[in-house]
């Protein structure tokens, strides 16, 4: 039987939908069953459900209260700004210099800041656990920054030399015809429009900075200079072999949240951001 | 910092009208002055970022690198002893020690060989097929590309979490589904089986990083001028015709590239393992390893040493990567 041009896009369209559900369902799920099983306590945490069956907010009190997971959201929250901070602030005029000057040795530099956002963590752990020894950093959240601007620096400055790179020429041919310095170019004519770039690099950096458990597993040792990470990771029931459900879903939920609406909100940002570093590089 | 730009400044930029025949000669060699000075102003302008990544990169690499070759311990790194390449491999007694020697550090190269091809050709897969249907025109797409976001932007220790308890064998949601399908007829341990722990890690990995990918090739592909589809199907090209011969090409470049990130991402891979699977034998993965005599033994220097050759296969294989990029762009070039 042969199908006429109208059923043919109309089973098109079928399979677009479906495929649509499928996949928004498989993206959304798990978190969706974060939040059902954070609603529940006692012998209804192991009765597989797949609708809410009831509303306990006691996981939420608890996680946020006595496991500290409160505590280190402000923590995390600390560590992350003042890293994508400090990163930005340095990563701005060498982002415009690698994207607008050019001069020997700028490829070289390039490379190297993508080499090194690119290496494992892991190599740089024990040099790193000295130097923050020496620091007297130890245990402390400047440890955090400090070994958090390994990751957080190279990728700042990778993102805007992508997004300076894409800003027209004639900006700044006017102001060289002006007579403005480099220092007047970056910060009169450059800075005011750079800012939805900031803001989406930092908010790239700060997700980052955000979701990083290595270097905070090892550098922090006392409950309350944790991170968000690893206060989740070390969520511990009474004994060993009861892991509190409960609670680890109800913080799971509380850290996610922000980053979601975050996300959410700066959606095409961050889209654009993500795909700069990688589609023009 | 300010001061020195503004010695710098480009006072004479404009010049004065000259007679006609001798302005592009003066020109181009107050251009060239120009170059210059904003070069030099250049080096000032990264010097910054550069010292800034020098002591928190290049400064530790090059301890890590130092303290390979020592027996410090992490509680007292201060006392050390040299003991060469006795850290990667040495020989006593017709023995052989060091992390070259022991077989869990095969295991975890092995592991994350293996964790690294599966997760990232499943995710080149479906990130395809999510960016293809992405790319098409529908209603609610936009519900679809905030749904896309969420496994991006949850944190992956929540993601470990999540999934870990998705996994339970007794309570978790897979196996409940799995059996109501009818797919399994008992319960299966997940976490526990070590044939079945890697493939929990790869799936919640695969799920979280599917986005990335498709968010990637979605770009490419809208890069892509529709007239050319539309060339293609008065030609009589077949959709697989079309992706084979258009789209593939095209979007190459941005695969190939998204392709890096994700290998380089996936071969240090850490905290999911630390947190789903516990850092098991079946699926501890060589920066898993490195850390686990660093920290739990406290050998500071075994440790160091297995952190150096982390660095070291990285680099081996984005350098591979590299080689392979470049030798396929002469290989086009020199066929056009």
């Amino acid at each position: 039987m042969k199908l006429t041009r109208q059923q043919r896009e109309l089973g098109a369209k079928f399979w677009i939908y479906l495929a649509a559900l499928i996949v928004s369902v498989i993206c959304v799920f798990p978190f969706y069953n974060a939040i059902l099983t954070s609603l529940r306590t006692g012998q209804d945490l192991f009765l597989t459900n797949y609708l809410p069956t009831t509303f306990h907010w006691e996981n939420y009190v608890n996680a946020l209260g006595e496991n500290g997971v409160g505590r280190s959201l402000l923590n995390s929250f600390l560590v992350a700004t003042v890293t994508v901070g400090i990163c930005l602030m340095v990563s701005i005029t060498a982002a415009f210099a690698l994207a607008r000057v050019r001069f020997r040795g700028r490829k070289y530099i390039l490379f190297t800041i993508l080499c090194v956002s690119m290496f494992p963590q892991v190599a740089v752990l024990s040099g790193m656990f000295e130097l923050v020894r020496f620091l007297g950093l130890y245990d402390s959240i400047g440890s955090l920054i400090l070994s958090y601007t390994t990751f957080s620096l190279p990728f700042t400055v990778w993102v805007l030399t992508t997004f300076m790179r894409s800003l027209p020429v004639e900006l700044e041919e006017a102001a060289i015809v002006d007579g403005a310095s480099l220092w007047v170019i970056i910060t009169k004519v450059f800075a005011p429009i750079m800012g939805p770039s900031l803001v989406t690099t930092g908010l790239l950096a700060f997700i980052g900075a955000w979701n990083e458990f290595m270097f905070a597993l090892t550098f922090i040792i006392s409950n309350e200079n944790r991170t968000v990470p690893v206060a989740i990771g070390m969520l511990q029931g009474a004994s060993q072999y009861e892991l509190p459900w409960g609670h680890i879903m109800a913080a799971s939920v509380v850290v996610t949240i922000p980053i979601i609406v975050l996300v959410l909100i700066f959606q095409k940002r961050i889209v654009s951001g993500l795909t700069a570093g990688a589609v023009k590089g | 910092m300010s001061h020195n730009s503004e010695s710098l400044l480009p006072s004479a930029a404009v010049a004065p009208p000259a007679p006609a025949q001798a302005a592009p000669a003066k020109a181009t060699g107050r251009k060239r002055s120009l170059q210059q000075r904003r070069a030099r102003a250049a080096w000032l302008l990264v010097a910054p970022a550069l010292i800034l990544l020098f002591a928190v990169a290049g400064w530790p690499l090059l301890r890590t690198l130092f303290y390979s070759f020592t027996d410090a311990a992490m509680d007292t790194p201060e006392e050390y002893n040299f003991v060469g390449l006795a850290n990667y491999l040495d020989f006593a007694d017709g023995e052989r020690f060091g992390v070259l020697a022991d077989p869990l550090w095969w295991q975890a190269v092995g592991n994350t060989l293996w964790f690294t091809a599966c997760s990232v050709s499943l995710e080149l897969f479906f990130g395809m097929l999510l960016a293809l249907l992405m790319n098409e025109k529908f209603r609610g797409q936009g519900l679809v590309r905030a749904a896309i976001l969420v496994p991006w932007a949850i944190p992956t220790i929540v993601t470990a979490k999540m999934w870990g308890w998705m996994f339970h064998d007794q309570y978790g949601v897979i196996n409940d589904l799995l059996l109501r399908v009818g797919l399994i007829e008992t319960p299966l341990a997940w976490i526990a089986e070590p044939t079945l722990s890697m493939w929990a890690v790869v799936i919640a990995d695969v799920w979280k990083t599917v986005p990335f990918m498709a968010l990637m090739l979605l770009a490419a592909l809208q890069m892509i001028p529709s007239d050319l589809y539309e060339a293609a199907r008065v030609d009589g090209a077949t959709a697989w015709q079309r992706f084979r011969r258009i789209t593939l090409p095209l979007i190459m470049p941005a695969m190939i590239v998204a392709l890096i990130f994700r290998v380089m991402d996936a071969l240090r891979v850490f905290d999911l393992i630390y947190v789903l699977t516990s850092n098991s034998e079946a699926t501890i993965s060589i920066s898993g390893y490195a850390r686990e005599q660093m920290v739990s033994f406290q050998e500071m220097g075994v440790g160091s040493a297995a952190s150096v050759l982390v660095f070291m296969m990285v680099a081996g294989i984005a350098a591979c990567f590299l080689w392979i990029n470049r030798f396929s762009h002469e290989g086009k070039e020199a066929g056009q």
